[in-house]
């Protein structure tokens, strides 16, 4: 595959290895955190930490817009999803997310709520056309890459006058959330996780830009490198983030100039301006009410808001005591740092969101990682 | 919410939608995100949208990056006493 | 005087008729349906003796016996549907034990208001793969159920065989130092399904492979009798299926990533939705585990058969009390390979 395979050479990858152990100081270590859900996932996936010097340790920060979605917000999905009439139409992500009560939009669905899985927006508009005595209702999540194009079918269903179609909207912002672990009490006062560079996400900057990003590095004095979404990417990101540290900079370097630019892609933007305005507040599981960090519908389009329509409120709900997920989301907590990991909490009974979503911290360890050192022996046949 | 994928832009069947092609595989994707991208263009798709050109010149430059970043470290390796 | 001939019966409607409670009922309208579809199509001497059960006779030896539950949507698919796919599913699960298939047995639950030139279509394509597997279906049983309360049609076929001697085939059979072979490519069937799936359309050339593969063993066998563990990876993909034998044998696997066949139509599609072609469900391919002695003959052996032309050494059975499936990934690292959680549904993220 054309822009793929190129980018997941194996022989590369061990060339690149190398030249990240010539060039890692022996006296320091390299704390980087790692942004995007695609990035944790391909870490996982091609074992790049094998790859890796020891003194380079790789965080997994909140990168997944499933994993930082409380339980809350999910109660409130499956409440729109059960109500007389109603279709919910969401991405495969949210299915097995706990929610109360021991449920999920997989357990409602098979309750009886009319949930369908979409692989579009666009699809969960056309739902709507072809239902018209039914209300559609789009279960909208994820962080700037997916925005925009919940954003397109507001606009044409507010174009096409679309009335039994809403959108539950949880979009959250990049910039927002790293911000929050930088000013966490744990990095910037207690030094227990130390935080020296971020792997900025691929697929979020191709929309934002890199010039969002370079506020962190000139107030947190951090380098940001974004990376295109192949292990390739990942480790010549890593290799950049060195080099930076090693010389002291803190700048806002762009691995993946084949997809992004400084400005990003100024229509999506355009469009996301005209529909949606920031939230005052907004709960991210483990991170607590970060100010500024998601969106909400804007008055010309709140026709389509489903809380609005609806009058859904929402309420906090706690996480289980045992889940770890928030420490872990902020990076302070290894996934078998967690009490639950692997025994109670698996991804076929997860406790945290997490271990749901196959980029949360957790599933993507369990999934690819527990082998750890089982020799390989081959036995007399 | 990162997965996304190039694929190359075989048609273009009716306005703001393009059939793109990975490897034989096609797909109705919308260009309402994008402007300028025609026939054999690579866009990033993402459910079911295309998000960004991507651009071949840099993708050979940032390929050659990666062999560089192979050769001087093999060259350090080779210099070292 | 009426002018109606004497003993005219109408003929089922197959063109525009529909199926409806009467045809449940064990009735007239039962009897003619049977009749009418299910005999002509399968037409053997068992089903023309019309009793409620088959006599069939066994040969001398160890029997087994096999029975699976139909239930794909959608009922049509390139490459094939849901009537071909009984058949080779049972056919192949008891080939799966080193088995010759002799009988099928079929029953089918029916949704009132199923098309009736649904119905007929699915039981030729039934009839054709079972003659052509030389497998014939001697008993069987036909229910309807309301509107609502089933998905078209499901269908449910056992299949009965007989073990040749020296053959011992089983799941705990597998050791440290046994290779693993697969005969083609890999996730042809879940992605030729998915790629009519409402909401995930994408075009592609990719058929289901499914077929009966009972002949296939049959030549494996007859050059290495001695072959340890057989299955075939339908769902849950190959990744189950290791996964189960690992558990099973009480050992470990790693398997090479490179080495694995899957065509790149279907490698493209798993990209689009991001799946793991090693999750994806076959219908017409076997993974086997052999001794390491005899790989390269059962190798020669499927690649000189049709339906084993791409077959390819994958990895080796290893020593591990933890039972990991375990992946050297073409970038030179190591991944597990675990068991399929919950459905696998295509991601976003």
């Amino acid at each position: 595959m054309k822009y793929i395979d190129e980018f997941r050479d194996g022989v590369v990858a061990r060339q690149l290895a190398a030249a990240i152990a010539g060039e890692v100081r022996s006296d320091r270590r390299y704390h980087l955190m790692e942004f995007c859900g695609g990035h944790t996932h391909a870490i996982s996936r091609y074992g790049i930490k094998d790859l890796l010097p020891v003194n380079v340790r790789m965080i997994h920060g909140p990168g997944c817009p499933v994993c930082v979605l409380p339980i809350g917000r999910i109660d409130n999905a499956i409440e729109l999803a059960e109500r007389p009439w109603t279709i919910l139409a969401t991405y495969a992500d949210t299915m097995r997310v706990p929610a109360s009560k021991g449920l999920s939009l997989q357990k409602a669905k098979a309750r009886g709520a009319d949930i369908r899985m979409v692989y579009s927006s666009a699809d969960a508009l056309r739902i709507a056309r072809e239902n018209p005595e039914r209300e559609v209702v789009f279960f909208a999540i994820g962080f700037e890459t997916t925005t925009p194009p919940t954003a397109v079918v507001i606009r044409q269903a507010a174009e096409l006058g679309v009335a039994n179609f809403s959108v539950f909207c949880n979009h959250v912002l990049t910039p927002a959330a790293i911000a929050n672990i930088l000013e966490s009490p744990e990095v910037r006062e207690l030094g227990t996780v130390p935080l020296d560079g971020f792997i900025g996400p691929a697929h979020v900057s191709t929309v934002i830009g890199s010039q969002p990003y370079e506020y962190f590095a000139e107030e947190y004095e951090r380098p940001v490198v974004i990376a295109g979404f192949e292990p390739l990417d990942v480790m010549q990101a890593i290799l950049m983030l060195v080099r930076q540290l090693n010389d002291g900079r803190a700048e806002v370097e762009n691995e993946f100039t084949r997809a992004v630019t400084r400005e990003g892609n100024i229509k999506a933007k355009a469009l996301v301006a005209e529909v949606f305005e920031l939230r005052r507040s907004f709960e991210w599981r483990g991170l607590g009410e970060v100010p500024y960090s998601a969106l909400q519908i804007k008055e010309k389009y709140r026709a389509y808001d489903a809380e609005t329509r609806f009058g859904i409120g929402y309420r906090s709900v706690a996480d289980n005591k045992a889940c770890e997920c928030g420490a872990i989301l902020r990076g302070v907590k290894q996934p078998t740092d967690c009490k639950v990991f692997g025994t109670v909490c698996t991804p076929e009974n997860p406790i945290g969101s997490c271990m749901v979503s196959s980029e949360g911290a957790c599933a993507a360890h369990y999934t690819y990682g527990r082998f750890k050192n089982v020799p390989i022996v081959k036995g007399s046949a | 919410m990162c997965l996304a994928i190039p694929a190359k832009i075989v048609a273009l069947p009716e306005p703001d939608t393009a059939l793109v092609d990975v490897d034989g595989v096609r797909k109705r994707v919308s260009l309402a995100l994008v402007d300028g991208v025609g026939i054999g263009d690579y866009v990033i798709v993402h459910v079911g949208y295309a998000l960004a050109r991507l651009d071949p010149g840099e993708a050979e430059r940032t390929l050659a990056l990666f062999t560089e970043a192979g050769l001087a470290a093999a060259s350090t390796r080779q210099n070292a006493p | 005087m009426s002018a109606v001939r004497a003993d005219y019966v109408r003929p089922v409607d197959f063109k525009h008729g529909r199926v409806d409670m009467t045809h449940g009922s064990g009735g007239r309208a039962t009897a003619q349906l049977v009749d009418e579809l299910f005999l002509r199509a399968f037409d053997n001497e068992w089903l023309r003796a019309q009793n409620d059960s088959a006599r069939i006779v066994m040969p001398a030896g160890r029997m087994v016996i096999a029975t699976d539950s139909h239930v794909v949507s959608p009922l049509f698919f390139p490459g094939g549907d849901i009537g071909c796919l009984a058949v080779h599913g049972t056919v192949n699960d008891v080939a799966m034990s080193g088995a010759r298939p002799l009988y099928l047995a079929a029953t089918f639950v029916l949704e009132e208001g199923f098309p009736l030139a649904d119905l007929k279509r699915i039981v030729s394509s039934m009839a054709t793969a079972s003659r052509l597997a030389g497998v014939p279906v001697v008993t069987g049983d036909t229910k309807v159920v309301e509107q609502g309360k089933g998905d078209g049609v499901f269908i449910t076929t056992t299949g009965f065989g007989i073990v040749p001697d020296g053959v011992d085939i089983a799941g705990d059979r597998a050791r440290p130092g046994d290779v693993i072979v697969v005969s083609g490519t890999l996730g042809d069937h879940g992605v030729a399904i998915m790629s009519l799936r409402e909401n995930l359309t994408f075009e592609t050339t990719i058929e289901s492979d499914t077929v009966a593969l009972h002949e296939l063993v049959a030549a494996m066998i007859a050059e290495v009798p001695g072959i340890h563990c057989m299955r075939d990876p339908t769902r849950g993909g190959l990744a189950t299926t290791l996964n189960e034998i690992a558990r099973q044998s009480g050992c470990g696997m790693v398997i090479r990533e490179r080495d694995v066949p899957v065509k790149a139509q279907v490698k493209a599609a798993c990209e689009f939705l991001g799946l793991d072609p090693l999750y994806v469900a076959n219908e017409g391919k076997l993974v086997a585990i052999v001794p390491s002695a005899t790989a390269s003959r059962v190798l020669a052996a499927m690649r000189a058969h049709p339906l084993g032309r791409d077959a390819a050494i994958i990895g080796d059975v290893v020593e591990d009390a933890h039972g990991f499936v375990q992946m050297e990934t073409s970038f030179g690292g190591r991944r597990n390979v675990d068991w399929l959680t919950g459905e696998q549904l295509p991601r976003i993220c």
